[in-house]
């Protein structure tokens, strides 16, 4: 198999498989949080319903974490199995992170398996405090893990020697790279909002469908309200990460921008490609990207001219991408004034029903911005693995099937996705269905009686108190 | 310092070795349970006992493979290359098992179940295996610097006789780790007929274990000659110690003895890896790549070590702390309101009562999701 094709796979497998677990991310981050707001409000409010939701959300958290646990281990052998010539000869400067990221990773699985099985078992005190660690963990985990990849774009904290193999490391430097803080600013307010907006389309689901009880309520208003505020956040750090792109990666911006060679008076420009080295298609606006880039119209911006074409990046890909991005933060930013306008004014969900269909479809928008952005910078990062140093095709490993690895890859991945939207699927819709009697085994019910589904009164029977069903706000009978 | 990181990437493997060895057992166990009637019992408790526990267990393969590529990343690159297959499945392997898992938690169908199990199960036992072979291309010098795959002998690198002994001892030791574990559990469980299932199975499979150990001696000598010797000469004390364990758990376990036999048991594997590493120094890849030429950057190794450190004072109390809660049964699912974890199935439900003497209606409801009465 000739190299080309063997990088193409290998790309296409990591990306794949980074692709499927970003997405798990930001659960892993913010689940916990959401779900600590609810225990700790269900505590301090003796609220019933902010109790179960928070226990509804730390068992959906243990199903995502748990795939994206098997997800990770994955990431951490490809790291070596598809590019050992990036591992081979930059493992020790940007393991370290990776290294953190394991330790905040335990500690994650610890704490969450405490949190998750120690409900009705531990008092409700200490087992909110022990749920406490779990956001700090969740970032301490993000922040290693920005920490490598914001080093592969601006590579500090070591010298080359003459062999061009990295000497004189220094690990501060390594993860203080100049490039982490807009990056992890930028992915943890992304973070924020994919979970919020998600969680709380399922709430939006429920209320559209007629659930208008607390618990449904409240699902929305906790993630949507934290969506909400991390939006106009959003907008300063993703303006603040590109300034910081121009300085840093200027070839990075110019495939953003589009812009073949380097100018003044650049227009901004929206959807369109690039065609053997010309911008073609979609709408220009003139002098707008100069006026973005420096506050003046005749603000120079370095173009793809800038290196060889050997260095460039794919534009069009790059650019797209962006494009999505910031027309789906646009679009979100839209949802969320609308939402914090009409909480202000009368302290409730704005009353439409087409706020909540706009809620249920700001969650497949903001999973499609997070991989877009993800897009823009790895793909803007290309032909480079570490930026300037190492070539990818010069990283990729040189065993043979890689596609036959990623087309394995691709159809395991299908399975797992699918079958956790479904067991999600699945535990909501029980949640609504009262249960009669737990079934014990993982099989079959335990001995030979098999139960009969007992058609008794709600009130008279134990795991039926109080339990709101099918969500309406009163008991079932 | 070098060869501090090494005991570091050695205490990883281990714990691994250890902690998800025991997890892996444990599906060969819900493997071998029978059908779904008859291994119903067994199945929950094995259940119970790896829910809380698995993903931190697994954790240990991400802390080795980690420390491999920060401490030694020519020697990572170079595992990696030339075992791009092996590892490749067992990582799918590890995908499968832990989604399959959590999902067979959930689903309340029958034949959902019984697949979601069935795939758990299955890639409980061919994980293990694919990282033992992995294993024994390693120390029987298959793995060279520089060689990558493709080149000529890959494939025969991880399916020499080297190789297939050591994945079929992954799988042996796992399961025996397992069983002895899963008397304690069902000990617990205050359950007598389970605890001597388990205890039976302790048993045959520590006897499994050292007969195939013992065989593998000859297969050594024959495949992998160096490492055999250095493995009886270096590692001769650890050798004796880890036999002396799986004796005397097997003896305690026979004797229908529970204390201890944990202990001996994770004594056994933990000096069996003790060997290994005594056998392969001062090599990371034998006979090819030194540990002190595989070594990163000193100042690199350094932190190697102070974050080691801090997970020791951090993630060690912590993970004995859950294993005390675990232990305790203060993490236990199905406890006073059960709602999130139990549902019964939306349709047919058969009564059959089999404990009285006279016939009883055979009736079946079926089962909707009730309506709100107003």
């Amino acid at each position: 198999m000739d190299g080309l094709s063997n990088l193409l796979a290998a790309r296409s497998q990591m990306a794949f498989t980074l692709g499927f677990h970003i997405l798990l991310v930001p659960f892993g981050v913010c689940l916990p949080l959401f779900a600590l707001i609810a225990n700790g409000y269900g505590l301090r409010h003796g609220d019933e319903a902010a109790l179960r939701l928070a226990r509804r959300w730390s068992h959906a958290m243990g199903v995502t974490f748990a795939v994206g646990a098997v997800t990770g281990t994955v990431l951490s052998f490809e790291m070596g199995l598809l590019w050992p010539g990036l591992m081979g000869r930059f493992g020790d400067v940007f393991g370290l992170p990776f290294m953190i990221e394991g330790i905040a990773f335990f500690l994650e699985a610890i704490f969450i398996a405490i949190y998750i099985f120690g409900w009705d078992r531990l008092s409700p005190r200490t087992h909110f405090r022990l749920g406490l660690p779990l956001p700090l963990l969740g970032f301490v985990g993000a922040f290693s893990i920005i920490a490598a990849n914001s080093w592969m774009n601006t590579p500090r904290g070591f010298s080359l020697d003459a062999a061009g193999n990295p000497t004189n490391v220094r690990p501060f430097k390594v993860i203080f790279n100049p490039a982490l803080r807009h990056e992890l600013v930028h992915f943890l307010l992304a973070a924020l909002l994919c979970a919020g907006f998600v969680v709380a389309s399922i709430y939006a689901v429920g209320l559209l469908k007629g659930r208008r009880d607390r618990l449904h309520r409240l699902g929305f208003i906790i993630p949507f309200t934290v969506a909400a505020f991390a939006m106009p956040m959003q907008i300063v750090a993703g303006d603040r990460a590109v300034r910081e792109v121009v300085k840093l990666q200027p070839v990075k911006f110019a495939a953003i921008e589009l812009l073949a060679e380097t100018a003044t008076h650049v227009p901004e420009r929206l959807g369109g490609r690039m065609t053997a080295g010309v911008a073609t298609g979609g709408i220009a606006v003139p002098d707008m990207a100069s006026m973005l880039t420096g506050f003046r119209r005749d603000t120079k911006i370095v173009g793809l001219d800038a290196v060889p074409p050997r260095d460039r990046p794919p534009a069009t890909i790059v650019h797209l991408a962006f494009d999505v991005m910031v027309g789906a933060a646009t679009a979100l930013s839209l949802l969320a004034a609308w939402y914090l306008f009409a909480w202000w004014r009368r302290r409730d969900l704005p009353r439409s029903r087409w706020f909540l269909r706009a809620a249920v479809a700001a969650a497949p928008l903001s999973m499609v911005a997070m991989e877009a952005g993800w897009i823009t910078t790895e793909v803007g990062r290309q032909p480079w693995v570490v930026y300037g140093l190492l070539r990818t095709s010069d990283a990729v490993t040189r065993a043979p099937g890689i596609w036959g690895s990623f087309a394995a890859v691709v159809a395991l991945y299908a399975a797992v996705g699918t079958g956790l939207v479904v067991v999600l699927h699945a535990m909501a819709r029980r949640w609504r269905t009262p249960v009669p009697e737990p079934l014990p085994g993982p099989y079959a019910p335990r001995g030979p009686l098999v139960v009969v589904v007992p058609r008794v009164p709600a009130s008279t029977h134990p795991t039926h108190a109080a339990f709101d069903g099918d969500g309406d706000g009163r008991t079932t009978a | 310092m070098t060869t501090i990181a090494a005991v570091i990437l050695w205490f990883g493997v281990t714990c691994y070795a250890v902690f998800g060895g025991a997890d892996y057992g444990v599906g060969f166990w819900d493997l071998t349970a029978g059908g779904a009637r008859s291994g119903a019992r067994p199945r929950a408790l094995i259940d119970q006992a790896m829910s809380p526990v698995w993903e931190a267990n697994n954790v240990w393969l991400i802390f080795a493979l980690v420390v491999l590529w920060t401490a030694f990343p020519r020697g990572y690159a170079a595992v990696m290359s030339a075992l791009f297959v092996p590892l490749s499945l067992a990582a799918a392997g590890i995908v499968l098992r832990g989604a399959a898992f959590v999902f067979r938690k959930t689903v309340q169908e029958l034949a959902g179940r019984r697949l979601l199990g069935a795939l758990f199960a299955l890639s409980s036992v061919v994980t293990p295996f694919f990282l033992g072979a992995a294993l024994g291309a390693v120390v029987s010098g298959r793995v060279r610097v520089g060689r990558a795959g493709g080149d000529p002998g890959w494939v025969s690198a991880w399916t020499s006789p080297t190789s297939l002994l050591l994945g079929a001892l992954a799988v042996l030791c796992a399961a025996f780790l397992a069983a002895v574990f899963l008397v304690f559990d069902a000990r617990r469980a205050g359950d007598e007929a389970l605890e001597r299932y388990f205890r039976r199975r302790a048993i045959a499979s520590a006897a499994a274990t050292g007969l195939v150990a013992i065989v593998g001696l000859s297969v050594l000598r024959g495949d992998a000659p160096l490492f055999l010797q250095r493995l009886l000469y270096q590692g001769r004390p650890f050798i004796f110690f880890s036999a002396a364990c799986g004796v005397g758990a097997l003896t305690l376990m026979a004797s229908g003895i529970t204390r201890a036999t944990r202990a001996l048991a994770a004594g056994a594997v933990v000096f069996l890896l003790a060997g290994w590493g005594a056998a392969q120094y001062p090599y990371l890849l034998p006979s090819s790549l030194t540990i002190a030429a595989a070594a990163g950057a000193p100042a690199t190794l350094r932190w190697v070590l102070v974050v080691s450190l801090v997970a020791a004072v951090t993630a060690v109390p912590a993970l004995a702390f859950l294993f005390i809660l675990d232990q305790r049964g203060r993490l236990e699912e199905g406890a006073p309101v059960a709602i999130p974890q139990a549902a019964p199935p939306r349709y047919a439900v058969i009564v059959e009562d089999r404990s009285h003497r006279r016939p009883t209606a055979i009736r079946a409801h079926w089962w909707r999701r009730p309506r709100p009465q107003s």
